[in-house]
């Protein structure tokens, strides 16, 4: 009997829920059977009985909550069957360690999950890689054709230039700490910032990863004792702490795919907006979705109207799933 | 046109003045001509460009987006401008760079009926931060807060020159300014303007603590009028009536000009009298900011000068003069038009007398006592010590605009409750609210003011562009811990509208703790 593929993946309360393999993808809550996409705390949370991800999700985790935050863990390596499916994964160019899911059903349609993913070369994880599928779930964060996300490499030339303007301002960009912070860094390096750069506490673990992984970013101190440093790095929640006033006149700066928009970036008070994104923008959106050429596009999260429109334009089906517990461009 | 698109990202969100001068001061060094003087131009809003309609640009837009589409993006970003910069749709990588001066004079030459195409045209060829540069230029609403004064220091900054020579030559040049940048790199002089401006002399104000030690025969004290303050100069046949910030003003007061018989630059307050009788704010206030005036309000409303220095005459300059000469040669001088009188000098011997005259004023127009030192000559600027303003009673300051939102009742749909702050360092730090004191007029007035100037809004509140200047009267002032301020008003109203003050010239937050 084929199974349809509503009958293979569906939203629950707890997340999107393989019913042949018996397990969730992103769990918003503990379930027994989880698989992660990648290691931002709203899609990999603690608590849950299995946890399958791959080997630098599960490290994240740990670093996260603790070694025991899942009572067994598997890395994911390769096609495993489970149930009635066989599951891989596949670099989603998103973050450090960060992959889609594809479910293939032994009689049904492929499935593929993107969990969040971007298309622009990323110095700190491996590229997106395409996958065929039947049914695409995808991720709609900028799915309004306002977002185009400018050359990474030219905003942190933005950001290179602030610092010659205001050499005797520090200049702190508010960034997440997984995968945003060691991009922003990385792109900094790469725009010829070669001096030390401080972190927040906050970074320190998540960045002394990314170095054991392998990747390069140049001398880092302590934001405690910054130094000569003229750049300083800080999840954005630190802007609203007074961890922030022992800097004597900053430069505000956040890096974010919503700083596009001038409205966000006052709210934000940021005096220097960075458009430096870790999904995709609105071509790389629609570009994949034709590329791939499901026969169906769900949509997980995001501004799904607007992308629900371009599949109507384009004559694709689409369904948003109106999944609720993603942050639009989490930590 | 890059470098500009840049320039305007960077004021717009940069709030303190000292970056924003880094910032100006770096384009104006490092931006080619004539891009540079267009772009100077631009931000003292001294181009005259035509204005392309929100209708227009949005019938561009659904020409080239999905209409459901672009309406989702609207609600998103809020702003038309910036929506279709972001939307609008381009194949490639932009090639070419397009000027800034190749966009101005597209502007200003193109005709109306191909200005649609050209538009297009243009912003196809335009990066998306340079495209919402353009549309904000094209739609003339820039909101960056960059001054005239605060442009001309950005200009001085790195050069021989000072802000008050720029803003002496400022009147007679015209965009590109080509002239002037060569003269601030050290080249010779532009063709001075007829008539030009002159920088003024301002005063600081002064309590009656701080006047005891000052001796009271080494200085003159006139009336403080309630009227604007405004140079007249007539040289070379020309004559210009300029406000006190170097905006000429002479278009709405054609009964001046006539009366301007004289060969000199004087200075003095601007008021609307008839007869002997001296008319509140508010009739002045019916004629400022036109670009002209009719039979019937010259009748009704009959402008006056009172002069009260003398900064040339005849080809003199008599700025370097002391006061005491100043004022001799300003008595001496024929003013033949009985539009223009001079401003009477108080009698008094010690600051008690001047006290007495102070708190009875023979005109209710009289918002205090101006106190001028002898021996000082004309002075740009706000030295402290020459020049000193001692207002009456009740508690006034200049406080700018921050927040307003609508009212309620009667003002339903009118923006009548509003938040004003002083300057506290290069900040503007809320100091009270107040709904009232204002007259109808006004109320549209400001009304009309919060509608044009929103920068941002927060539910029912809207953010304002920092740049209305507003006198609030108030009865008194306590200590509160509440405040960020430090304090609070006790029944502050708006007394006046000042939209003669630039912002930058409101009072301190210091000068309101003073008051305590």
């Amino acid at each position: 009997m084929t199974l349809r593929a509503e009958d293979v993946i569906y939203p629950t309360e707890a997340g999107l829920y393989c019913a042949p393999g018996d397990f969730y993808i992103d769990p918003l809550r503990p379930v027994p059977r989880a698989m992660v996409t990648h290691g931002h705390s709203d899609h990999a949370r603690p608590g849950h009985g299995a946890v399958m991800a791959t080997r630098q999700t599960l490290d994240i985790m740990a670093i996260r909550y603790g070694e025991d935050f899942a009572a067994s863990r598997q890395i994911a390596e390769g096609p495993v069957r489970i149930g009635g499916v066989t599951a891989s994964f596949h670099p989603a160019g998103h973050v450090l360690g960060s992959s889609q899911i594809l479910i293939n059903p032994d009689d049904g349609p492929r499935i593929l999950i993107s969990g969040d993913y971007c298309r622009t070369p990323n110095p700190v994880c491996l590229p997106w890689e395409p996958v065929a599928c039947d049914i695409f779930i995808t991720e709609a964060t900028f799915g309004l054709p306002i977002f185009r996300h400018p050359n990474p490499l030219t905003e942190a030339g933005r950001l290179i230039a602030s610092i010659a303007e205001f050499p005797n301002r520090p200049h702190l960009v508010g960034a997440y700490a997984l995968g945003k912070a060691q991009r922003v860094i990385a792109l900094a390096r790469a725009a010829g910032h070669h001096g030390p750069i401080a972190i927040h506490g906050a970074l320190k673990r998540l960045c002394d990863y990314h170095v054991d992984q392998g990747i390069d970013l140049g001398p880092l101190v302590a934001a405690s004792d910054p130094g000569e440093a003229q750049l300083i790095i800080a999840p954005p929640s630190a802007f609203a702490s007074p961890w922030v006033q022992r800097f004597r006149d900053p430069v505000l700066s956040y890096a974010s795919g919503w700083m596009t928009v001038r409205a966000h970036a006052r709210q934000r008070g940021v005096e220097l907006p960075l458009v430096i994104s870790d999904h995709v923008d609105w071509p790389q959106l629609t570009a994949t979705i034709r590329e791939l050429a499901p026969r169906e596009v769900w949509i997980t999260h995001g501004a799904e109207d607007g992308l629900t429109r371009w599949c109507e334009i384009e004559g694709i089906p689409s369904r948003p799933l109106r999944l609720i517990g993603y942050e639009d461009e989490p930590e | 046109m890059k470098a500009f698109a840049r320039l305007l990202e960077r004021l717009a969100f940069t709030p303190a003045r000292n970056a924003k001068l880094t910032i100006l001061s770096h384009y104006f060094q490092t931006t080619p001509d004539p891009d540079r003087g267009y772009a100077l131009a631009v931000l003292t809003g001294t181009l005259d460009l035509r204005q392309v309609s929100p209708s227009l640009l949005k019938r561009l837009a659904s020409e080239r987006v999905d209409e459901q589409l672009f309406r989702l993006s609207y609600d998103f970003v809020g702003d038309l401008a910036e929506t279709i910069a972001l939307i609008w749709p381009t194949d490639a990588e932009v090639s070419t760079e397009v000027s800034l001066s190749q966009a101005v004079l597209l502007l200003r030459e193109t005709g109306k009926l191909s200005l649609p195409g050209v538009i297009a045209d243009l912003l196809d060829r335009l990066t998306a931060p340079e495209r919402l540069a353009f549309l904000k230029l094209a739609t003339g609403n820039l909101r960056v807060g960059v001054s005239v004064r605060l442009a001309h220091t950005a200009l001085a900054m790195g050069t021989l020159r000072g802000s008050e020579e720029i803003e002496e030559i400022w009147h007679g040049q015209a965009a590109p300014f080509l002239p002037l940048f060569t003269w601030l790199a050290g080249g010779p002089s532009p063709a001075p303007a007829s008539a030009p401006f002159r920088p003024v002399m301002l005063s600081t104000p002064i309590t009656a603590e701080e006047l005891a030690p000052l001796d009271p025969t080494r200085h003159i004290a006139e009336w403080k009028w309630d009227g604007i303050r405004v140079q007249a100069v007539a040289e070379d046949g020309m004559r210009r009536l300029y406000s006190r910030t170097g905006e000429e003003i002479g278009a709405a007061f054609p009964d001046i000009i006539e009366a301007m018989t004289f060969e000199g630059a004087v200075d003095g307050e601007l008021l609307v009298r008839r007869g002997a009788e001296i008319a509140p704010f508010a009739d002045l206030q019916k004629r400022l900011g036109r670009k002209s005036v009719g039979r019937v309000l010259l009748q009704s409303h009959p402008a006056a000068l009172i002069l009260y220095d003398i900064l040339a005459w005849r080809g003199e300059d008599l700025r370097p003069l002391p006061l005491s000469s100043r004022r001799a040669r300003l008595e001496a001088a024929p003013f033949d038009s009985p539009r223009i009188g001079l401003s009477p000098l108080l009698p008094f011997e010690t600051w008690e007398e001047l006290a007495r005259l102070r708190a009875a004023p023979h005109a209710p127009v009289i918002e205090g006592v101006m106190i001028k030192r002898l021996d000082t000559p004309y002075i740009a600027g706000r030295p402290r010590g020459p020049w000193f303003k001692w207002k009456r009673d009740p508690m006034v300051i200049d406080a700018v605009l921050l927040y307003a939102q609508s009212g309620h009742g009667k003002r339903s749909g009118f923006y009548s409750d509003f938040t004003f702050g002083l300057w506290e360092g290069e900040e503007l730090v809320p100091v009270g609210k107040a709904y009232f004191g204002f007259t109808d007029e006004e109320l549209r007035e400001l009304d009309r003011f919060v509608r044009r100037n929103t920068v941002q809004r927060f539910g029912p509140v809207r953010q304002l562009a920092p740049k209305l200047v507003v006198e609030v009267a108030f009865e008194g002032l306590n200590v509160s811990q509440r405040h960020r301020s430090g304090v609070a008003m006790r029944f502050p109203r708006i007394s006046r509208i000042r939209a003669d003050k630039p912002a930058a010239d409101a009072d301190r937050l210091e000068t309101l703790r003073a008051m305590l």
